[in-house]
């Protein structure tokens, strides 16, 4: 730019020394400078992909011991009699589970593995098992006295020695688990009680108790994220719609829609936190909506994602060529004719995109969410229909991953990690399917 | 119009949503981050163990707790807030004026708070009280003078203490956990160290030197942390020298990478705190309205369950992780039983 500006040298040097075939000074110089911004351009994208590559292999790396689980797989027998009698008393799980740990001991006293061992040493191995046993036989009074075989999941320690969190040379003995435990489990391993599988609950429970890693999932979670996104769309989109086609297509411009604009992008950079303790002033305390539920996350989420998309909504609807419209007004078609049967249609991709990125963004916030109450232990399970899914008290996919990072047994930080892959498989889903709608929609003009 | 219909339909499913939202039949939790992976042991085996559902247990600190408990009665305030501090009066009345005045305090347990520092830094082994108020103190005694705190490292008031820079990570002020730390080790190492004796002999009246004591120095020696004890882990991961603040459980979890420091020659240990040995424990809490009792389903039944001695008693889930039970534990299930408010109970 600056050589097109330049006062020319003397024309009859220039004329005297150059032709087009040859490179002077100026072109040289242009030239280079075009190369280097090709560079600077290719190191920046270089950039970016290195740490989107290291950033994608320590997530699985670290991720994938969640998805991975160690169970003692044995047969269990349990008779009528202790079954009634296990019903009584208060804590039920853990009589079920001391029933659990004789019987395993015993069985494997029997069979004379070559290690010797206690029956606490076996109930430091085990996770928490009683709750699943319970569960079992709950379900199914018809099995009490015949053997089962059931799949249990280990302590979170046995899990990470086995995956290579805890090692041998630094473990310390404490009650969790002594160094010649890892001897009993070397020889349960050898003897196929001990195995690793695949971590079907890790997909499909909800949230455990901070001694019990083994027993925590992301399902109940995602399901909850899957309710307020559907409150955060079914709000935001028809609302956010209509606003920016009346601000865009039949608002007059004046101080007043001026003074809304303004408004409505300064919203959208009002930190989320906010929204949160508006929500909780406005939802729970005025309209005493329930507390943790996805509806009012849903709520809450809904104000942050409508400037995102009335503000992609306005510059889509815009990006429409006026001819559009002023054809279809000159063939006799009314204003709202035009608007909807010719202008939206050829908007509706960017106004795609821009929900899309906004459902997103609401899909990962999670500090809104902390002060309505859906960050800490939410473990109700999975809510018992449609209707009970918006009130139901759950947890959301962030918080839950937020809620296991702060916890003191270090397995739960694998989790974290493995939550991060489901709800990054979660979004990309999301992105996937607006892509698909998005070139559906498209038109050519 | 679609767009209308859309509309009318998300309406509906928020009118519906919302009558369908009248009664509350789970119980809600909220407080000390401490008290928390209790609770969430004792709301999960609650869930398990009776016809219930599991309740919903939050996070955020002791004071934020009872603040929101304390906020009034009604289905949208929470029914139980965790504590690891006593309420304070001033919370009481907080409570009284928004129509909370039958409160029943549980204590659940004990809890130690150790020191601990990477497992392959300095040897940071033995502390007494003085040498932490010597480390992050913000007026110090130097030379029988009291002085801004100049100290780099530790060995410059303790030839015992290795030489290395000071840091130390300590709980930030909404954690509970930060008054039994300024009570038990800052007041205690400023006496210990004359540090106070000096301040009052300079003139200063007995609670301003008190207040002086608890100042911490403010040049980057000393980290408040606001966040958990993972945070407080995170920093001393990063650094050889840094000394954190964890409660016990914590640190017992975590005892591959962490080594734990003796305060006063004493090691902590579920049995020391017990005993009363190790000077630095608190006892735990939580609040429960006694106005919610017969409103939302389970609340009784789950303070009950939560002391009962199949959990809190020194065999439970909750000895196993880290709780140091209750000596008294029997006193409080009869006061639970009772629905003793805390006017009631002097």
């Amino acid at each position: 730019m600056t050589d097109a500006t330049a006062p020319l040298p003397s024309s009859s040097h220039r004329a005297g020394s150059s032709s087009l075939m040859e490179y002077d000074a100026g072109t040289r110089r242009r030239n280079n400078a075009e190369r280097r911004f090709r560079a600077y351009g290719l190191a920046a994208v270089a950039f970016g992909m290195f740490f989107l590559a290291v950033l994608a292999v320590s997530i699985i790396r670290s991720g994938t011991p969640a998805f991975t689980r160690t169970v003692v797989q044995v047969d269990f027998a349990m008779t009528q009699q202790q079954f009634d009698e296990a019903e009584k008393s208060l804590l039920k799980t853990k009589v079920y589970s001391g029933l659990f740990i004789s019987a395993l001991t015993a069985e494997l006293q029997e069979r004379g593995l070559d290690s010797t061992f206690d029956e606490a040493a076996i109930e430091r191995l085990l996770g928490k098992v009683g709750g699943t046993i319970r569960e079992y036989y709950k379900a199914n009074p018809a099995k009490l006295g015949e053997p089962v075989s059931f799949s249990l999941a280990t302590s979170s320690r046995v899990d990470g020695y086995l995956n290579g969190r805890v090692k041998r040379d630094t473990l310390q003995d404490s009650r969790f688990l002594m160094a010649s435990d890892l001897d009993l489990v070397d020889r349960l391993e050898e003897a196929g009680i001990i195995h690793a599988e695949f971590n079907w609950p890790f997909l499909t429970g909800g949230d455990s108790g901070v001694d019990n890693p083994g027993g925590a999932g992301i399902g109940v979670s995602v399901v909850g994220s899957f309710f307020m996104m559907l409150v955060v769309l079914v709000l935001s989109l028809p609302i956010g719609v209509a606003a920016s086609i009346y601000l865009e297509e039949f608002a007059p411009q004046n101080w007043f829609t001026d003074l809304i604009e303004i408004n409505i992008s300064n919203l959208a950079a009002v930190p989320s936190i906010v929204f949160g303790i508006l929500g909780l002033a406005v939802f729970i305390q005025f309209m005493h909506l329930p507390q943790s539920a996805p509806l009012v996350g849903g709520l809450v989420l809904t104000l942050m994602t409508l400037p995102t998309i009335i503000i992609s909504t306005r510059a889509s609807l815009k990006s429409v060529p006026p001819s559009i419209r002023d054809a279809a007004l000159g063939v006799g078609a009314s204003k709202m004719q035009a608007v909807f049967h010719h202008v939206l249609p050829l908007a509706m991709p960017g106004i795609l995109t821009g929900t899309i990125i906004g459902l997103a963004q609401a899909l990962g916030e999670t500090a809104p969410l902390l002060l309505i109450g859906m960050v800490g232990f939410v473990a109700r399970g999975y809510p018992g229909g449609f209707l009970e899914g918006f009130v139901e008290p759950n947890s959301a996919m962030p918080a839950q991953i937020y809620t296991w990072a702060a916890r003191a047994d270090a397995a739960f930080y694998d989790k974290a990690w493995g939550g991060i892959i489901v709800l990054l498989l979660f979004l990309l889903t999301m992105n996937i399917v607006a892509i698909i709608l998005r070139r559906r929609f498209e038109r050519r003009w | 119009m679609s767009l209308a219909k859309i509309t009318a339909s998300a309406l509906a499913i928020a009118a519906v949503s919302a009558s369908a939202a009248a009664a509350r039949d789970n119980i809600q939790i909220a407080g000390s981050s401490t008290v928390l992976p209790y609770a969430s042991i004792v709301a999960e085996a609650f869930g398990e163990n009776t016809d219930f559902p599991t309740p919903v247990v939050e996070s955020g600190g002791s004071s934020a707790g009872l603040k929101r408990f304390c906020e009034g009665v009604g289905e949208n305030t929470i029914d139980i807030a965790n504590a690891s501090r006593a309420i304070r009066d001033k919370e009481i009345q907080a409570c009284a004026d928004a129509g909370v005045t039958d409160i029943i305090e549980v204590r659940i347990g004990y809890d130690g708070i150790v020191f601990a520092s990477q497992q392959s830094g300095p040897a940071f082994d033995a502390f007494v009280p003085s040498d932490i108020f010597n480390a992050i103190g913000a007026k110090v005694l130097k030379d029988g003078e009291i002085v801004d705190n100049s100290y780099n490292t530790w060995s410059e008031f303790n030839g015992d203490l290795p030489d290395a820079e000071i840091a130390m990570f300590i709980p930030g002020t909404k954690h509970g956990t930060r008054e039994v730390f300024e009570d038990k080790v800052l007041l205690q190492g400023c006496e210990d160290t004359g540090a106070m004796q000096a301040m009052i002999d300079g003139g200063m009246s007995e609670d301003d030197a008190e207040d002086a004591c608890l100042d911490v120095r403010t040049d980057g020696k000393s980290v408040d942390i606001d966040g958990d004890y993972t945070e407080t882990l995170a920093r001393i991961d990063a650094n050889p020298n840094g000394i954190g603040v964890f409660g016990l459980a914590f640190f017992e979890n975590n005892q591959d990478k962490l080594k734990v420091a003796t305060m006063s020659g004493i090691a902590p240990s579920t049995e020391t705190i017990a005993s009363g040995e190790y000077p630095v424990s608190r006892p735990l809490f939580f609040y429960v309205k006694k106005a919610h009792i017969g409103v939302i389903p389970g609340l009784k039944e789950y303070a009950q369950f939560f002391v009962a001695d199949e959990l809190a008693g020194p065999s439970g889930p909750l000895a196993n992780y880290g709780l140091v039970s209750d000596p008294e534990l029997s006193a409080t299930q009869e006061k639970v039983a009772d629905e003793k408010t805390m006017g009631e109970s002097m």
